[in-house]
């Protein structure tokens, strides 16, 4: 098992679709970082060398955020809108959908998130 | 979809008029508005703003964090209080 960046990867996945186990790297991102490096769409995680694997961590932590600072600047957006209680903040704080989608019935993704 | 940086955030002009009368002269009093689709400037810092909410008109102070919202966002049109509970339980 390898590691990027804290997260533990899948090793016989191509890199591309490996690294989109980290969380803030999508598929998207995962291309561009792949490609930037040069590295061939056909290599797996397992045959990457010690070299490779440092310098796609070192290029995430350059130029995307992830994991728990992914997280806390998620958090802290929606603890600004709280603070300044516009109508966004007053429905995160109630549970409900900010977007002006239904209430009647459904609406049950974002009351999901105030159970946990 | 966002508008065209173009044609500047919207305002209705009687508001930006009278900020702008309060600005020159320095002084701070509350303003009434009806224009709850107004975009909050940075000129409105430190103003507080009375905002219709189609019943009443809701003063608030406006700071630097409230800067590219909507006034409306402000002034909450609906009051929800919660579904009214049934009392079969209190009778039991």
């Amino acid at each position: 098992m390898s590691y990027i960046s804290g997260t533990r990867l899948v090793d016989d996945k191509q890199v591309r679709i490996a690294s989109t186990k980290i969380y803030g790297i999508g598929p998207k991102k995962a291309i561009q970082v792949r490609y930037r490096l040069g590295i061939s769409g056909n290599i797996k995680i397992k045959e990457l060398t010690k070299y490779q694997i440092n310098q796609i961590e070192q290029m995430i932590g350059q130029d995307h955020v992830v994991h728990w600072q992914l997280k806390r600047g998620e958090r802290a957006d929606i603890e600004r809108l709280i603070s300044i209680s516009c109508y966004r903040g007053i429905r995160h704080q109630a549970g409900l959908p900010l977007r002006g989608q239904r209430t009647h019935t459904n609406a049950k993704t974002c009351r999901k998130r105030i159970r946990k | 979809m966002t508008r065209s940086l173009k044609k500047n955030p919207f305002v209705a002009n009687h508001l930006l008029k009278k900020i702008e009368r309060l600005n020159t002269k320095a002084e701070k009093e509350i303003i009434i508005t009806w224009s709850r689709a107004s975009t909050i400037i940075p000129t409105m810092i430190g103003h507080t703003i009375a905002i219709h909410n189609g019943k009443e008109h809701l003063p608030i102070y406006i700071t630097d964090g409230m800067v590219g919202h909507k006034l409306g966002e402000f002034a909450p049109t609906i009051n929800f209080r919660g579904y009214a509970k049934n009392d079969n339980k209190s009778r039991r």
